[in-house]
């Protein structure tokens, strides 16, 4: 055993305490060696992981890094033996005590599930069963596994959830996965990865849908439970910042091979490989600069009003009040919600209270909240997609949704989204050259021919090749998705382009390259930016001024620097606290 | 849920009285008149003349509306022209009769269409997954007339396993309290005759349940395809379930309401529409009988048969919304 090459082992001698680097081989809970895994497509087999070691002992936490595709999900599912039904381990072995997960019997390895080892997924709204209660979901596994007879399993659940920190557990037990917010869910979802109390816990992403503030508690949750139980904990994320504060090991992936391992902070503070550095370099959460270009474009007079005078209303006169493109004047929304029963009365639902902010020519200005925030709702009355209950907002000195039909038309050209998810905001069965092209159409401009040269140029805007106009969606990244995206919102060359959560759903070095894109698009163009985000590193990168919402209002608003360096209500330090990794220091 | 049933109860009263309406105005349109749908076209005047008198189709269109109107709310719903019984009893005899056809149709559809959709689903690209594609082809392709015949021939006319026509032998004596044969022989314990019922309903019941399988079996592969890979799916085996517990309770039931959708239609049809199949089988239900009544110009029928058909499927529609609410919890609040 002790013959078999060890990565951790070989780490240097300044790891942190923690991570019990010469620790007998009996404290080994997983060591996984020249593992390759192939999936069978129909070019022949593709390999998802390459010729992978690593090792996980009692109570510790590796950090699996990298980003997606690079196929560190796919080692994970493969130690659980979850990979998909066109997925084999191919070489190697998985070591789990003295078992090769890669190489048992399903039978046996659907013993081990559920008891040795546990899951916490990615996603905790999909990732629970929506017919069944959320008791139900966790009483089957202590059930099947023999944990629990019929009849003792409920109460054991309700300990189970009372430990992940779930108010009420006996009640919450018996209500459906519906009933739950996100937070709830992945709660549920961890109580039900450790109601086997596994030796091995493989957390998939487990907070990185949720809300920042929401992240950290279920974090602290599980890096408690773990602990006092002794679990050793494979934790999958994108997120640099996240693994360096939880883990103990970080292994960063790169196109199926583990490029770099070692104790977190050393990987962190002295990357080795290529890609460790660039994804240090592109992770917003560390890397506090903003991105260059945007003080670089020749916009500086409008920005220097607001720089200058760091969180207060710094546009106050005539000469400024000129270059403001949209005002939004004590604007509300009101929704009204209606009631469940025959008699029961429909209540009122305010998601936008009194917001006023400008938003002044060429810069960017940024909403933050978390959701039900009311940002997203700001958002769409801007879009002029729902209608103020109060309030007035005016584009251009115009009044928004109050012209006649033409006008509206018109508004709507200057005025462009750009979406959360490129994978659902794309037809799948329009082409990108016909995605691009549409609104050039709905708008009747010019000729087929003016309007394939216009998509052409809009398309080496983006960076987007020749080649690629004649794909389809589910045949581009994420990345390349958000570019056409991009490319559509631009087509009309509007003025003002809102971007809800548009880089949200990508990773770090994408998301990067995209907020790149979207400053040297801005300098081209002299475009304006709403940028919604739930992200407060975004902010940092692109933002002139932000305004942070919570529960309808806004309760902070100034620059970007501003509101980082010297945040005014407790609200804004929560976010900003709940940002993982931002304490740490980085040999940048 | 209460509620649902109450609303859905009540937007019924507009839909029957637009109908009401339309097969109103269908008779009154017809060519020549009502009167002279009734008699022929070599009628004498004299005759349309009484026959108008007699049914009041001389008086104001709106007040011959609203008498029609208040019979058919006390369950007049007029005399066939062509048997002199009322409408409404010549449905309530049939009524069993095809009932009885369209549960033995939606029994073969379901037990055949759904573990056939679920294993083509499972084994996704095997032979059973390609053959399964097949025979739905087939089952849809297929005219029901057609299949009826083949049916009917070789398994009636030359293996003569199954009898070729009716309900029930005609030399058989049996007692039939609720016009439900294999119920009623199965009540007053004649239990050759429930036998001779049901062996009656079984080349029928094939014919009419081979396009609701393929539906049901393409839609229940469609259901399960897509469920299977659901990351609760995946999360559930990851919490080692026993293997039938995640068959149960995590796939099929999750695959089950598109399934229900379809198969609410397909029942919806069934009741309404068996008409080729019992012409074929000279099956005496409500089909058999609309499609005489159409040859015979029998327009209380039509008109009073059209009506009851809608009722019904207004009825087995709401039956299958509610059953929604049964299998997904989320419906049950938006209901």
């Amino acid at each position: 055993m002790t013959d078999i090459a060890d990565n951790t082992a070989d780490a240097p001698v300044d790891a942190p305490a923690d991570a019990p680097v010469d620790a007998p081989a009996e404290d080994v809970v997983l060591r996984v060696e020249n593992l390759s895994v192939d999936f069978r497509t129909e070019g022949g087999p593709a390999r998802a992981v390459a010729n992978a070691n690593l090792t996980v002992r009692r109570g510790q936490t590796v950090a699996i890094v990298g980003e997606s595709g690079s196929g560190k999900t796919t080692l994970a599912m493969a130690v659980l033996g979850l990979l998909a039904s066109n997925g084999s381990v191919a070489e190697g072995h998985i070591w789990f005590k003295d078992e090769d997960l890669g190489h048992i019997s399903a039978q046996r390895m659907a013993q081990l599930r559920g008891t040795e080892l546990g899951l916490v997924p990615q996603d905790p709204m999909t990732n629970l069963n929506p017919i069944l209660r959320i008791g139900q979901q966790i009483d089957e596994g202590l059930i099947d596994n023999g944990l629990r007879t019929r009849r003792d399993a409920r109460a054991r659940t309700v300990e189970l959830l009372d430990e992940v920190g779930l108010p009420d557990a006996a009640r919450r037990a018996g209500q459906y996965p519906h009933e739950f917010s996100g937070g709830m869910r992945q709660r549920a979802l961890i109580a039900m990865g450790l109601s086997g109390r596994p030796a091995l816990l493989v957390a998939d992403e487990p907070t990185s849908a949720l809300d920042v503030t929401v992240q950290r508690g279920i974090l602290d949750q599980l890096s408690g439970l773990t602990e006092e139980l002794g679990t050793a904990v494979l934790l999958i994320t994108h997120d640099l910042g996240l693994a360096a504060e939880r883990a103990d090991i970080v292994v960063v992936m790169y196109h199926g091979e583990i490029v770099e391992q070692g104790p977190a902070r050393q990987v962190l503070t002295s990357p080795q490989h290529d890609y460790t550095k660039r994804l240090m370099a592109a992770a917003p959460s560390l890397a506090s600069r903003r991105i260059e270009i945007a003080r670089e474009r020749g916009l500086e007079d409008v920005l220097d009003d607001a720089l200058l005078a760091p969180g207060e209303e710094a546009v106050a006169d005539g000469a400024a009040e000129a270059d403001v493109l949209v005002s939004v004047k004590d604007v509300s929304k009101v929704f009204t919600i209606r009631g469940g029963g025959l008699l029961s009365r429909s209540k009122d639902f305010t998601a936008v209270d009194g917001v006023s902010f400008d938003i002044p020519r060429g810069s960017t200005v940024a909403v933050v909240g978390e959701s039900g925030s009311g940002k997203s709702t700001l958002a769409r009355m801007i879009l002029d997609i729902e209608k103020p209950t109060t309030g007035s907002i005016t584009f251009d000195g115009g009044l928004v949704g109050a012209g006649k039909h033409k006008e509206q038309i018109a508004y709507r050209r200057r005025v462009q989204p750009v979406f959360q998810d490129p994978y659902s905001s794309l037809d799948p069965l329009y082409s990108v050259f016909r995605a691009i092209e549409e609104p050039l159409r709905a708008h009747d401009y010019g000729d087929a021919a003016a309007r394939r040269a216009r998509v052409e140029e809009l398309a080496e805007q983006v960076a987007l090749s020749k080649g690629q106009l004649r794909r389809f969606p589910s045949e581009l990244s994420g990345g390349q998705r958000q570019r056409v995206a991009i490319a559509r919102a631009l087509a009309l060359s509007p003025e003002l382009v809102v971007c809800d959560e548009a880089v949200s759903a990508l990773d770090v070095v994408v998301q990067a390259q995209i907020l790149q894109l979207l400053a040297g698009l801005q300098e081209e163009l002299g475009l304006t930016y709403l940028f919604i985000t739930h992200d407060l590193a975004v902010v940092r990168q692109i933002a002139d001024r932000v305004l942070v919402m919570q529960q309808g209002r806004v309760v902070e608003e100034g620059t970007v620097d501003a509101v980082f360096d010297s945040p005014a209500t407790d609200y804004t330090r929560a976010l900003l606290d709940a940002i993982p990794g931002k304490d740490l220091e980085l040999a940048l | 849920m209460l509620r649902l049933i109450v609303q859905r109860l009540l937007l019924l009263i507009p839909l029957l009285l637009g109908l009401s309406v339309l097969l109103f105005a269908w008779v009154r349109a017809l060519p020549g008149g009502p009167a002279t749908a009734l008699l022929g076209e070599r009628a004498t005047p004299e005759a349309v003349a009484r026959i108008n008198t007699l049914y009041g189709f001389d008086q104001p269109v709106h007040v011959q509306y609203f008498k029609y109107l208040s019979r058919l709310l006390q369950g007049d719903f007029g005399v066939s022209t062509r048997t002199g019984r009322p409408v409404l009893d010549e449905f309530l005899t049939r009524f069993p009769a095809t009932i009885e056809l369209t549960v033995v149709a939606l029994i073969i559809a379901i037990g055949i269409g759904i573990p056939l959709g679920y294993v083509a689903a499972r084994r996704a690209g095997s032979f059973l997954d390609h053959s399964s594609v097949v025979v739905s082809l087939i089952g849809v392709t297929v005219p029901v007339f057609f299949l009826a015949f083949i049916l009917k021939y070789v398994f009636a006319v030359e293996l003569g396993w199954f009898p070729s026509t009716g309900r029930q032998d005609p030399t058989m004596i049996a007692t039939h309290p609720t016009n439900f044969y294999v119920l009623d022989g199965l009540l007053t314990g004649e239990w050759d005759a429930a036998w001779d019922a049901l062996v009656h309903l079984i080349l029928p019941g094939i014919a009419l349940g081979t396009i609701p399988l393929a539906i049901v079996a393409r839609m229940t592969r469609a259901a399960v395809s897509e469920v299977q890979n659901a990351d609760y799916v995946r999360t559930a085996r990851a919490k080692g379930i026993k293997s039938a517990r995640l068959r149960g309770d995590h796939i099929v039931r999750n695959s089950m309401l598109p399934v229900l959708t379809t198969i609410g239609l397909q029942v919806g049809l069934l009741l309404s529409g068996a008409v080729l199949t019992e012409t074929v089988f000279a099956f005496s239900g409500i089909g058999s009988f609309l499609a005489e009544a159409v040859f015979n110009a029998d327009y209380p029928v039509m008109q009073g048969f059209v009506l009851m058909i809608a009722i019904v499927y207004a009825l087995v529609n709401l039956l299958v919304d509610v059953s929604y609410g049964l299998i997904d919890p989320r419906l049950r609040r938006q209901q």
